[in-house]
């Protein structure tokens, strides 16, 4: 069996990246871990084809022995499906996940309008407090240039 | 003819999903597809146990008409058909016992609309694993499974779920990429999936690739089946889903993971011996889990944690190598799916009435419902091996199979090329596994002593030694306790302690049904054959 050495590395960078970045806390680097070292295992199983050959399509003048394996590529594209669907999941658990660390199970409950209005006009506040401080700073900027350009 | 059922067995939940999430917004008629569709299938598995217990060997379907190795092929032989019985029996007891608790409260906990489409799908994953003839496809019935039960096991999204499910989601996700790993490595080394093929074909391979590709499958099928080193995420995770999704993991999930070790041990590797192995990881399961266990205050993490230890016991059984051995595994595996899915269905009444599972708070339950004690204390002796239930007849024959393989087993009893470990070590095993059943024993009758005989009266300001070094769960929720237990609950709950009564009661039978099953495992050509009638190239 002969193998692409390119993609033996490809694969190997993929899974050491991939492990050490699940082994930090944060969930959304766990999945990008995931997915990393899912991709490495996809292409060391497409590694495992051997040779690269013709599209494996059998047909009138084709030399069965000149097209490459199709068996690991039906493999690759049943797990590539099914990462897919555990992403979305996955996806799905930190989204909750980091909703419940920020509201609480309480969250779920807030859909009481006065609250909802208390929260807008709080966010408005927010704003109009923030452009302010933005406008002070801006004025303090232009200030120091101006004494920058006098000097 | 009966070719045309092997299929059905996945297909039929499959598309029972399909239509049960077509009718959420009814539930009788969801309950109605989920029902029949189980016991179709336990029925079809009944016709193939019927057959392939008569014909000796079994069946192979060929998908699509496409001739193995090249197609997707499933087989049913005596174990595959044992397993699927059992598990579809259960399935269906446990579903009929979720269906009256959602009746009973229509809280937000349980979305009852995706229960039974996902419940289904889980169903399908556990056929698809036990008829697989290829690997990559019992990879594939892995997943659908695994799927499956990361939605059940976060059922409701509520913060506990979530926080528990990440670890479960987490460590099963590894686990499968080692599957994928070991797959890829397989395929790279024989050129096949083919489970009968690659039974011959692995054993031309040189002795040290065959161990490390042994070694990767095991270590997948070990996260599975929650093996000691291995099994440091499943305490952690089952209690928090609701009851009867507990009861099936715990019953279902962990034991696939001990079916695909037996076919790794029996067909794919029948020349790479791993029997030392399997006794010394067995024992350590066993000791591990049950210490465990007898620091839980909370009934669930306490049957969580016997479970782990129980798993020894299926691993001590393979350790052995034997004939009898595995007959009494597959008989072990039998009586624990069992128990262990009834038991954790009666903490879900436990839960229920006394509205909490820690034996610290829990009292009086026997003078308030002689019903529920007695659907406890059945199930919990069984699992402490108390004669004559099924527990110890298990554990009976496992030792007595260790024993014999203890004593150099005629050549005609082993398996395979394979030899049972030194003897000592089988001697040591057997008598950590007596130690594990009298202390799982210990543990539950404390339980039973809290719970059920001491007073509701003497709850306040309780002092004893036995329960002074107990941990409670972590942020254990309280749950309110509601008089009404559902007929429906109680009556599948009761209908799995008759069951497991009924493997007490027929277990010579079992036994002998077991020992054939086992028999078709003594060496790999019997499962070849099955695939291949002409021979394999």
């Amino acid at each position: 069996m002969t193998a692409s050495l390119t993609l033996v590395i490809v694969a190997a960078v993929l899974f050491g990246t991939g492990i050490t970045v699940m082994l930090e806390r944060s969930l959304t680097r766990v999945l990008i871990g995931f997915l990393l070292v899912g991709n490495g295992v996809n292409l060391f199983m497409f590694t495992m084809a051997g040779a690269p050959g013709l599209a494996p399509i059998l047909g009138e003048g084709v030399d069965p022995d000149a097209i490459s394996d199709p068996l690991p590529q039906a493999f690759i594209l049943t797990a590539i499906v099914i990462n897919l669907g555990l992403t979305a999941f996955m996806l799905a658990l930190i989204y909750r996940s980091w909703w419940l660390a920020q509201l609480g199970e309480r969250g779920d409950l807030i859909v009481d309008e006065d609250e909802m209005a208390e929260d807008a006009e709080e966010t408005a506040d927010l704003y109009r407090s923030s452009e302010e401080d933005d406008r002070a700073v801006q004025a303090v900027l232009e200030a120091s240039d101006e004494d920058g350009g006098r000097r | 003819m009966t070719d045309a059922l092997v299929p059905l067995m996945v297909l039929l939940p499959l598309l029972g999903a399909a239509l049960a999430l077509m009718l959420g917004r009814r539930q009788r008629a969801q309950m109605a597809v989920s029902t029949v569709v189980l016991a179709a299938v336990a029925a079809i598995a009944a016709v193939l146990l019927a057959q392939v217990d008569a014909s000796g060997s079994g069946v192979a379907v060929a998908i699509g008409a496409w001739p193995p190795p090249f197609g997707i092929v499933l087989v049913v032989d005596r174990l595959s058909a044992i397993m699927i019985i059992i598990s579809a029996l259960m399935l269906l007891g446990v579903l009929v016992y979720a269906v009256g608790q959602g009746i009973a409260d229509q809280h937000r906990e349980t979305p009852v609309s995706i229960f039974h489409p996902t419940y289904l799908i889980l169903s399908a994953g556990v056929f698809n694993a036990f008829i697989a003839g290829d690997l990559f496809n019992l990879y594939v019935g892995f997943e659908i499974l695994l799927s499956a039960s990361y939605v059940l096991l976060t059922l409701g999204g509520t913060g506990e779920r979530i926080r528990a499910g990440v670890t479960y989601i987490i460590v099963s996700l590894v686990s499968s990429l080692f599957f994928l790993s070991a797959v890829a490595l397989v395929y790279g080394a024989t050129g096949t999936v083919n489970i009968a093929q690659l039974s011959v074909r692995l054993a031309e391979l040189p002795l040290d690739v065959q161990l490390i590709l042994h070694l990767l499958l095991l270590i997948a099928f070990g996260i599975k089946a929650a093996v000691f080193p291995l099994s440091f995420w499943l305490p952690d995770s089952y209690p928090t889903a609701p009851a009867p999704v507990t009861a099936v993991f715990a019953g279902l999930l962990t034991k696939v993971g001990v079916y695909a070790i037996i076919r790794t041990e029996t067909v794919i590797f029948p020349e790479s011996d791993l029997s030392t192995l399997f006794l010394v990881i067995g024992g350590l399961t066993l000791a591990v889990g049950i210490l465990g266990a007898l620091t839980q205050a909370d009934i669930k993490r306490l049957l969580s944690f016997t479970l782990v230890s129980h798993i020894g016991y299926m691993i001590f059984g393979i350790g052995l190598a034997s004939i009898v051995g595995l007959a009494a595994t597959i008989y072990y595996v039998i009586h624990h799916i069992s128990v262990q899915t009834t038991l954790f269905l009666t903490t879900g009444l436990i839960e229920r009435f006394g509205g909490s599972t820690s034996i610290t708070r829990l009292g009086g339950l026997r003078r308030a419902s002689p019903m529920l004690a007695v659907l406890f204390f059945v199930p919990a002796m069984n699992l402490g091996g108390i004669p004559p239930f099924s527990g110890f007849l298990g554990k009976v024959g496992l030792f007595v199979a260790g024993a014999d393989a203890a004593g150099g087993p005629p050549a005609s009893e082993t398996l395979g090329t394979s030899s049972p470990g030194p003897d000592w070590l089988i001697w040591t095993v057997i008598g950590i596994g007596a130690a594990t059943s009298l202390v799982t024993l210990y543990a539950l009758t404390r339980f039973w002593n809290l719970a059920f005989w001491r007073p509701k009266s003497e709850l306040e300001g309780y002092r004893s030694r036995i329960i002074d070094s107990v941990q409670e769960a972590p942020a254990g929720a309280t749950v309110v306790a509601t008089r009404t237990t559902p007929v429906l609950m109680l009556a599948a709950t009761a209908a799995l302690v008759a069951l497991t009564i009924a493997l007490t009661v027929f277990a010579g039978p079992l036994f002998e049904l077991s020992g054939r099953a086992a028999e078709n495992l003594r060496d790999a050509s019997v499962y070849v054959s099955i695939v291949f009638p002409g021979g394999v190239r």
